[in-house]
């Protein structure tokens, strides 16, 4: 192999590295968008606000000095009290109008959200500072950061979590049971409204996580929502929206690809490959890559 | 005074982009989150176009070609996203036609030769605001006559129920085709007089959020109504200019009115000011 080829496939492997950072942010994110659709088959735009939210607190508590376990911590329940006063505000009223209201109103509140935070917080981006040294491991021509293996390691934590949650404990019963059918589980005497409220507080709270590892990785801003929120939109329709690992391998496949696009053809096709990919699966297998096929009823 | 021309300017060409999205979500049912695309595509194409190969004739004359460039360019994308879109339905059919628009605003923002990122400038300031009002009368005309004819009916009995629609003899397929092709060259129109009246075009005027804004029309007014289109269109481009003038907090906080608007509709009146009834008519007959 000449030289060149070697440094190619160098470049190749820390991107695949990078894309798989970038592909931990947008699948915590997307676990939020896929638990709320599987529960009450809504598409959740105000998603990504409700982490811009996590992430701006955690970013006001890190500035009055508090360690960051701490700002963490806040940035998770910000996220999701807001998520769970949407829930009861806006989205229960709406959910018997039908889908389309429900979608029209998620996009209102997204808005909302926008330009509420620009108004508040002010448009700039603000940098988290750093909290610990950041150290960088190099094997051959490549690096990684602690930085990265610690979102990597959150990640896998929080997609474990997940897992047990939904299997091993009556919550995650009575989830299940609400997602497979609403009012049969009601009539078997789950509380489907708390159910609802629980699983809305609780996606919005890992987007806060990522919210603040996003903004520790680059800042934080009013709008950086609807960017990251859209990339883990897509990633949970291409992982099957509804599945949770679907969320995290759709996540993966986003990552990695727009990485390697960025890297080795033209940055600013990094959305234009996102899309494409949306694009495509949904043609192929419209309940994406992990769903099952269901048939329409009359 | 040129303010005031702006914002009618705006109106009219606003006017045409409603009713031409309520066509596709309003009349034929069919969720599209991405107008701007089209009518992004519509004034490039038009604007390349006279920019680059004028003909040599009168500038009304090359005005009209535009117009026709704008119309077919931004159909034929619609042909093209739409017939493996159409396939999907409800918040699915959403997020392809979302994906969709995007791709077609970062082709944009690639292509050198319409000055990328950088914006298309020197575009000939062909269109004025007659333009704009004849062209806008002629949609609002065209839409009337639809909703009364054969097509209209075909296109209206799919929202109701494609299932029955189906079961009755319409080719769900091709109607569905039809008024997203027709919906997407009509936004191109809107495209081509936004080009000509502004003389210049960035990528950032066909992002996502311009698709929400129209669609915030379209449902202000009523999904398949035309007269509501018309006053979602007048109402929501006025309000947030003459909340610039409230002063303090409202002017500061005009944009959110938007959001908070759509909100407060969709829980209060789901199916917008006039639902799917046109102004004075009640229960379908005129008073």
């Amino acid at each position: 192999m000449s030289q060149q080829t070697i440094f190619y496939l160098w470049d190749c492997l820390q991107y695949l590295i990078n894309g798989i950072t970038q592909g931990s942010l947008y699948a915590l994110v997307a676990l939020g968008y896929t638990m709320v659709y599987g529960i009450i088959r809504l598409v959740n735009f105000a998603h990504g606000e409700f982490l811009m939210i996590g992430a701006m607190c955690g970013f006001y508590a890190i500035r009055a000095n508090q360690p960051m376990g701490v700002a963490i911590i806040l940035a998770m329940l910000s996220s999701g009290i807001i998520a769970i006063i949407v829930e009861r505000v806006v989205y229960r009223p709406i959910r018997k109008s039908g889908r389309i209201p429900a979608l029209i109103t998620a996009i209102g509140t997204s808005l909302f959200f926008q330009y509420f935070g620009q108004l508040t917080f002010g448009a700039d981006p603000k940098t988290i500072p750093p909290f610990m040294v950041e150290k960088i491991y190099t094997f051959g021509e490549i690096t990684i950061s602690n930085l990265q293996i610690g979102i990597l390691l959150i990640t896998l934590f929080v997609l474990f979590f997940l897992w047990w949650l939904t299997h091993f404990t009556k919550m995650g019963k009575a989830m299940r049971a609400t997602s497979y059918n609403l009012p049969a589980a009601e009539l078997m005497g789950i509380n489907t409204n708390q159910i609802i409220s629980f699983t809305f507080f609780l996606g919005a709270a890992i987007a806060g996580l990522g919210g603040m590892l996003m903004g520790y990785t680059m800042s934080v801003e009013p709008l950086m929502g609807m960017n990251l929120g859209t990339k883990a939109f897509v990633s949970a329709v291409v992982g099957g929206i509804g599945i949770i690992p679907g969320a995290a391998l759709g996540g993966y496949i986003l990552g990695i690809a727009e990485n390697m696009v960025a890297g080795l053809y033209k940055s600013s096709y990094r959305d234009g490959v996102s899309f494409f990919i949306l694009i495509l699966i949904l043609l192929i297998k419209p309940s994406g890559l992990l769903g099952k096929n269901t048939k329409e009823k009359v | 005074m040129d303010y005031y021309l702006q914002i009618l300017l705006l109106v009219g060409i606003f006017i045409t982009l409603s009713l031409s999205l309520n066509l596709i979500n309003g009349f034929c049912g069919q969720f599209s989150l991405g107008h701007a695309g089209f009518w992004g595509v519509g004034a490039y194409s038009s604007a390349i176009f006279t920019v680059f190969h004028p003909l040599g004739l009168p500038a009304p004359i090359n005005m009209l070609v535009a117009l026709v460039i704008g119309f077919l360019s931004s159909a034929m994308c619609g042909i093209v996203i739409g017939v493996p879109c159409l396939r999907l339905r409800g918040d699915y059919l959403a997020i392809a036609t979302l994906g969709f628009g995007e791709i077609l605003r970062i082709i944009i923002m690639n292509t050198e030769l319409v000055g990328g990122p950088r914006g298309f400038i020197n575009i000939p300031h062909w269109a004025n605001i007659f333009w704009v009002y004849a062209i806008a009368t002629l949609v609002v005309l065209f839409m009337l006559r639809l909703k009364k004819s054969a097509y209209g009916r075909a296109i209206i009995a799919i929202r109701e129920d494609e299932i029955a629609a189906e079961n009755m003899g319409v080719n769900l397929f091709y109607y569905k085709l039809f008024s997203f092709t027709v919906g997407a060259g009509l936004a191109g129109i809107a495209g081509a007089l936004f080009a000509h009246t502004q003389q210049f075009l960035h990528p950032s005027n066909f992002t996502f959020t311009w698709s929400v804004v129209i669609l915030v029309m379209v449902i202000f007014g009523g999904m398949g109504s035309i007269s509501g289109s018309i006053i979602g269109a007048i109402f929501l481009t006025i309000i947030p200019e003459v909340l610039r003038f409230a002063g303090g907090t409202i002017a500061e906080w005009r944009m959110t009115i938007f959001p908070i608007l759509l909100i407060v509709l969709m829980l209060a009146r789901p199916e917008g000011v006039f639902g799917t009834r046109e102004f004075l008519e009640k229960n379908g007959k005129q008073i």
